[in-house]
């Protein structure tokens, strides 16, 4: 991109995004930087109206008073709540692991900044996020991964809306975090040496079920109830289900002659499955509904390599689209710990073709639905499977490395990650924090 | 660049910037020290003293330097509710004080004493009657003069009227008000009146506290016999002059500048009246500062609206700031019942004496230009 652009660029106060728009300023562009305020931790006494974010803000401030150009906080608490904060609580009201970083970029800053972008009169909306955008002649631009495959940040950016990626650039997509840090140095913007969170921006702690619990409505999915085993023997008895995830091993507590896995939540039974590792495997997946980034979708039975968290490597699977708009991803090898909620992305190569949040693990013995019938109703799956569904569907594989959440965040320690700020560049531990570490 | 935007902070004036100057290159004594050119200080303070003191028409040794609004409300508030406890722990203020007002409160209800909030019409009023149900105990009661977001001028002589009749001391705020309307704490009737410099072309961190004579008063800050006891701590020199050269300017340009500025937002308010036409102006029924405008454009949030307009090189401002920087509904707004649909959408426009016709034109136009982008940006609503 040559200078002279007019670029709004969302800052979060962490060392990526104060990059990117440092070197979008260094190259000649008119820059305006942007922190979201999504949230306020409460209050302390000697600053009633200070806000949790104030040291990230401050630091995007800096960033933006060292290269010279104007940076704006934006009260983003109502949309952040409404299309964040509450499909979260749903999510594990339902006993789903959400992935919230993924609707924050597609509400927030995707959504709300791409507005303000055109009222600024700007061309182009930057952030700090490790993915690529490659120009194609006669569509849409494709988002691509990151060059550093280590930082690859395109699974977060799935539910982008096809028609933000014109707009859109990452200046980081060819970057290294070393890279990134070295510009930092030189271009004097300290201090870039703090830890970075591995927690949501909202939960800095980490401590989901504590969290949930203090907001409204937050009693839901904290009532005891049974652990159950495939077949629907009661085990014991489980904390309340969202402290559960699938995957997850420690803190399920049952004594059995092998380690005891959470199979599935059945939020509609207050149950918790578990069985042996063998049975987290699944044959595929079903997403919800699913808005490509590819044009024209994906055909039906075509190949790709679909990803079921953030940290997963990714397994090559076919592509069935299904009624409703939804996808059905059949896996070549069967994979472990498929989490509803978790995004599933697909991936051609290095282009993100789309994703989607995962609706249900494929259940082992489903048959294989004939892409046309599909379309027309899902007309396989049967009413009793879902009842037991939703748990029996998990049945079917192990994580190799099955763990808690917070085992799974602590786990994700190892990973750099993006800063965890809140209006800013995602941080990669969200996307596990609840998945196994696989 | 258009700067709207004189109640936030004003340019300096030149006379002052030279004043200033002045004192700091040839001033280093302390006003306070016996020496000559300790004394060559202390008659540069004392005759900013007398100029502060003509722009308000208090004598000059009821004039106690301060660092500014913040410091003057404060010492104002406190300093006297100290002076008049033994009478009472119980003070009140309007519901639309400016911030520094509700810190003070905040201090004094730290250490025991009640704050009551006088309430405000749909129209930015205090209505003077509201003092009628203050309970027993209540010493002293703080109304501003003009309000800084919407303009609007309080019905202060008739609340001190109705305040001294009950025994009460009066706190004005006049930091909006001085220098743009007359300002006579005699005619007002105030027994404490707090201005601040850089409202009306002077520096920041100088203002002023009238303490009119006989009005009880203990200092906040102290440890030293400064400003006769009524404040301690080495005067700042240079800041003082320079209130009180803008002081002077501002009582000899007031008249016509306010007549030039009120007939420069009639045309102004009829121009955005022109672009958007279902805009809402608040405290329009009643009598406002003649500089300020503020206005909600329904469905275009006030932030956006701000970005879009500095983009354009035109700074307004929008409601009030938190600690983050984020724009937040206007309390002041809130107190007026304003819904709160409108007052995400509200904007303050506020002129100066660099603010000609053309300039309100041009952010007329643009205005309607950012209201049109923002609406269709965010579907409307606001997003």
């Amino acid at each position: 991109m040559s200078g002279g652009l007019r670029v709004l660029v969302a800052m979060s106060g962490g060392v990526d995004s104060g990059v990117a728009a440092a070197l979008l300023a260094e190259q000649g562009h008119d820059v305006t930087g942007v922190t979201l305020r999504l949230w306020c931790h409460g209050h302390v006494p000697a600053a009633p109206r200070a806000c949790c974010t104030l040291e990230a803000i401050e630091q995007a401030r800096a960033v933006a008073r060292r290269m010279g150009f104007p940076h704006f906080v934006v009260e983003a608490e109502e949309v952040f709540r409404a299309r964040v904060l509450q499909p979260f609580l749903d999510d594990y009201a339902a006993g789903r692991t959400p992935y919230p970083c993924a609707l924050c970029n597609q509400h927030l800053k995707f959504g709300d900044l791409l507005a303000r972008m055109r009222t600024l009169g700007a061309d182009r909306l930057a952030t700090g996020h490790y993915a690529r955008i490659e120009p194609r002649a006669g569509g849409a631009p494709a988002l691509l991964r990151a060059l550093d495959a280590a930082k690859d940040q395109s699974y977060a950016l799935a539910l982008t809306p096809r028609a933000a990626l014109p707009h859109l650039v990452f200046p980081l997509g060819a970057l290294t975090k070393a890279e990134v840090r070295a510009h930092g140095r030189r271009l004097g913007l300290e201090p870039w040496d703090r830890p970075e969170s591995q927690d949501l921006c909202f939960v800095p702690d980490g401590d989901y079920a504590g969290f949930i619990a203090k907001q409204p409505g937050g009693t839901r999915g904290t009532t005891p109830g049974p652990f159950v085993d495939r077949d629907g023997r009661r085990l014991g008895t489980h904390r309340g289900i969202i402290h559960y995830t699938v995957g997850q091993r420690r803190g399920v507590g049952l004594t059995a002659a092998e380690p005891l896995y959470v199979l599935a939540v059945d939020a509609a039974r207050n149950a918790v499955v578990v069985g042996p590792r063998a049975a987290l495997e699944a044959p595929g997946l079903v997403t919800a509904r699913i808005d490509w980034l590819a044009d024209p979708p994906p055909a039906a039975g075509a190949g790709a390599v679909v990803k079921i968290r953030y940290n997963h490597a990714g397994a090559p699977a076919t592509l069935h689209p299904r009624a409703g708009g939804a996808c059905e991803a059949r896996f070549a090898a069967p994979q472990a710990a498929v989490t509803p909620g978790q995004l599933a992305v697909f991936y051609d190569g290095e282009r993100v073709l789309g994703g989607a949040a995962i609706e249900r693990a494929l259940l082992s013995d489903e048959a294989a639905v004939p892409d046309e019938a599909a379309t027309r109703g899902d007309a396989v799956r049967r009413d009793d499977t879902a009842a037991r569904g939703a748990a029996a569907t998990r049945d079917e594989a192990a994580g190799p490395d099955a763990a808690t959440r917070d085992e799974a965040a602590a786990r994700d320690d190892r990973a750099t990650r993006g800063a965890a700020a809140p209006a800013g560049d995602h941080a990669p531990g969200h996307a596990s924090a609840g998945a196994p570490a696989a | 660049m258009i700067y709207f935007d004189h109640n936030a902070s004003t340019p300096v004036l030149p006379e002052v910037v030279e004043a200033m100057r002045d004192c700091l290159a040839g001033l280093p004594a302390n006003p306070s020290s016996a020496h000559r050119e300790g004394q060559r200080a202390r008659a540069a303070v004392e005759r900013a003293r007398a100029q502060v003191a003509a722009l308000v028409h208090a004598r000059p040794d009821e004039v106690v330097f301060t660092s500014g609004g913040t410091e003057g409300d404060h010492a104002g508030l406190i300093g006297a509710a100290w002076a008049l406890e033994p009478r009472g722990r119980r003070v009140a203020i309007s519901a639309i004080e400016h911030h520094a007002v509700h810190g003070a409160a905040e201090v004094l209800a730290r250490s025991g004493f009640e704050v009551a909030h006088l309430p405000v019409g749909t129209d930015g009023w205090v209505p003077p009657d509201a003092l009628d149900a203050l309970p027993a105990g209540t010493t002293l009661v703080a109304v501003m003069l003009a309000n800084n977001e919407t303009g609007v001028l309080q019905p202060l002589a008739e609340i001190a009227r109705r305040a001294h009749a009950r025994g009460l001391r009066v706190l004005c705020d006049a930091v909006q008000a001085a220098g743009k309307v007359p300002v006579d704490v005699e005619l007002l009737g105030a027994d404490y009146l707090v201005i601040s410099g850089h409202k009306f072309g002077g520096p920041k961190g100088a203002g002023a506290l009238v303490v009119r004579r006989g009005a009880p008063f203990e200092a906040l800050f102290r440890g030293s016999a400064h400003e006769g006891g009524r404040r301690g701590g080495t005067e700042n020199v240079a800041g003082i002059v320079g209130l009180g050269v803008a002081a002077e300017q501002a009582g000899r340009d007031q008249p016509a500048e306010a007549r030039r500025l009120l007939r420069l937002r009639e045309r102004f308010e009829g121009l955005l009246h022109a672009a958007v036409p279902d805009l809402v102006v608040h405290g329009a029924r009643a009598p406002r500062l003649p500089n300020t405008v503020n206005a909600s454009f329904p469905g275009a949030r006030s932030d956006h609206l701000l970005m879009a307009l500095d983009a354009r090189g035109i700074e307004v401002s929008a409601g009030a700031a938190c600690a983050s920087g984020a724009v937040e509904p206007s309390p002041v707004l809130r107190a007026m019942q304003v819904p709160r649909e409108l007052a995400v959408a509200a904007l303050r426009f506020s002129l100066g004496r660099a603010s000609s016709e053309a300039e309100v034109a041009e952010v007329a136009a643009a205005v309607g230009a950012a209201v049109r982008a923002v609406r269709a940006a965010t579907g409307g609503a606001g997003a």
